[in-house]
């Protein structure tokens, strides 16, 4: 490694989806407009797979200064070697300064194994980033402990600076139609036989119809407190009036009330809604760490030390089979005045 | 079959409280568990001995007392233990852990699967695994709750938020676990008892080849600066002795005149 002032710009990796940046590039584009402007560097959108340039286009239109693309077959679906290996070639020539990464599936599989490869240090699931405009390194904040702790960490020594950052946590810039930027394309082939891993398919989750967890701006949770599989129905009601995805403690999903593929805590799901309504959820730390970034959390349980109404915003004390049933009917009415 | 299971001795986090006072973690007393995530790996890496054969090798980073975690994984399907432990290794991010358990797994491999718990609920970082397996350029598959043996290697369900992709791997690989759908085996008798008289080779900075400025603070190239506790809220609207309908039809009103719903 060269010097570390050789390293200049901020580099967002852009996730593709099925050749759409996911939304989360696009709100690191807005982070990392931040972060330069105490750095005066540019903000580069890295784009890697297919349907690269249109993709580029989104990012510049979102705020990047310009960007780089690798677009060939190889990269139409990711994989760590192939990803990795384009991202090592992209960091040597052009020597970012920064890179972050979504914290999705795929960002944190990608970011430690490019971290390794460049030798260089990584920082998982940021929720609060901040920039030493004189020395350029960036202050990464993240929580550890499921929550209870929150840690900054810096690379001071090495370059590329690499961290995931979770999505949500940035609000993407509103596109600018028509603005303009660089777009390097780049080739950079991985043979095959370098790939050692295949995507045989992708199935969806069987869900009932419903708003999916990741995608809602309302989630109502239910917990042990209902009692039965069958009385998620005053989940789902409440959750059908307001348009919310339907979210379940660990506790009933163990208990076979509701799939996995709802369960919001430490081994379920992170998420970030504007309003969490929390039901018969007594809030444990599990659970907490899989929703307490959510805006506003909305309590409801008969238990008043029930630990969930630490982190409420709003809640009620009292008997859900009593409370939702009027909470929905009201809303109802809301929306139809 | 040669498996190797990494595993991490945590603190309880759901035990975990705070001082108000310095408003820092209280760790005494907080009772050491296997990393959860790990315990689905190892049960994982069970059932693929189960249905393939082979040996399941289980190690750790940690201090001494970390033995009683490798006793437990003992007593649950691995079949040999190492604690890997020197002050020289104190310090250690992700980068310098993943480099000394890439010597661990030289010195005691190859192995043809290495599982890792998709991270631990200290630190959560999800990062050794990658890291260990580019250090010893093997193929990765994260996030897997589910796996089996497959022409080409081992075929794994890999969890996305709305579905999961089928994803293949040649071997050798490392794979890091999320929540599995079975729970891990309970210990029986006899293996807890086995498990407590078992040895448990200590490897140590001596055993390994490793610069001593590649490891431990030196090593690392990430630095804390700083922790501190989230600002609880506690300062929420609680309506409280309220007949069910007049609480509601409040909260409603509330959330309304915050434009909240």
């Amino acid at each position: 490694m060269g010097q570390l002032s050789d390293y200049k710009n901020i580099w967002v990796f852009i996730e593709l989806d099925n050749g759409t940046p996911k939304s989360v590039g696009l709100e690191l584009v807005a982070a990392g407009k931040e972060l330069a402007s105490e750095t005066k560097e540019q903000v580069v959108a890295v784009v890697i797979g297919s349907r690269a340039e249109e993709a580029a286009q989104i990012a510049i239109e979102h705020g990047a200064d310009s960007a780089v693309i690798v677009d060939s077959a190889e990269y139409a679906s990711y994989s760590t070697d192939a990803y990795t290996n384009a991202m090592t070639q992209l960091v040597d020539k052009y020597q970012p300064s920064v890179i972050l990464i979504g914290a999705t599936t795929n960002g944190r599989d990608l970011g430690p194994r490019l971290a390794c490869r460049l030798q260089t240090g990584l920082t998982a699931d940021c929720i609060a980033l901040a920039m030493d405009g004189e020395t350029g390194n960036l202050e990464w904040t993240r929580p550890a402990f499921s929550g209870n702790l929150m840690a900054t960490i810096v690379c001071e020594r090495t370059r590329p600076q690499i961290g995931t950052i979770r999505p949500g946590v940035f609000k993407k810039n509103l596109p600018e139609q028509g603005r303009t930027g660089r777009v390097v394309v780049e080739t950079i082939s991985t043979p095959s036989e370098k790939i050692r891993t295949k995507i045989i398919e992708f199935v969806k989750n069987a869900e009932d119809g419903g708003i999916q967890l990741k995608d809602a701006d309302i989630i109502v949770s239910g917990g042990r407190g209902l009692g039965s599989a069958e009385n998620f129905s005053y989940i789902r009601n409440l959750a059908a009036v307001l348009g919310a995805a339907v979210g379940a403690s660990r506790a009933t999903v163990d208990a076979g009330w509701i799939p996995y593929s709802h369960q919001v805590g430490q081994t379920g799901k992170t998420v970030r809604p504007k309003v969490y309504i929390a039901c018969g959820i007594s809030g444990a730390i599990q659970h907490r760490a899989g929703m307490s970034d959510a805006d506003t959390i909305i309590a409801i349980n008969k238990d008043p030390d029930a630990p969930v109404f630490s982190i409420a915003d709003y809640g009620i004390v009292g008997d859900l089979f009593e409370i939702l049933p009027v909470l929905t009917e009201e809303f109802s009415r809301l929306k139809r005045e | 079959m040669n498996i190797l299971v990494c595993i991490k001795q945590v603190p309880d986090t759901t035990e975990i409280k705070i001082n108000p006072e310095t408003n820092t973690l209280i760790r005494q007393g907080v009772p050491s568990i296997v990393n959860p995530f790990d315990t689905y790996a190892l049960e994982m890496a069970a059932r693929l001995k189960d249905a393939a054969g082979g040996e399941i090798t289980v190690i750790t980073m940690g201090p001494e007392q970390a033995a009683n975690a490798l006793r437990e994984c003992l007593a649950a399907g691995a079949d040999k233990a190492y604690l890997v432990n020197d002050a020289a290794f104190a310090g250690s991010d992700t980068l310098a852990t993943s480099k000394i358990l890439a010597k661990v797994c030289e010195k005691t491999g190859p192995f043809d699967i290495i599982f890792c718990g998709k991270q631990a609920i200290d630190g959560d970082t999800g990062q050794v695994g990658p890291e260990l397996a580019e250090y010893l350029d093997m193929a990765q598959i994260t996030n897997i709750s589910e796996l089996e043996l497959s022409g080409a290697g081992i075929k794994g369900k890999k969890e996305f938020g709305d579905g999961y992709e089928v994803v293949e791997a040649r071997l050798p690989a490392v794979v890091t676990v999320t929540k599995t759908l079975y729970e891990p085996r309970y210990p029986t008798i006899k293996s807890k008892m086995a498990a407590r008289r078992a040895q448990i080779d200590k490897i140590t900075f001596a055993d390994l080849e490793l610069e001593a400025d590649s490891i431990g603070l030196k090593g690392s190239p990430t630095r804390v600066k700083k922790t501190f506790v989230p600002q609880a809220k506690g300062n929420g609207v609680i309506i409280q002795n309220e007949p069910a309908d007049t609480a509601a039809r409040k909260l409603v009103a509330l959330l309304g005149e915050n434009k909240l719903v």
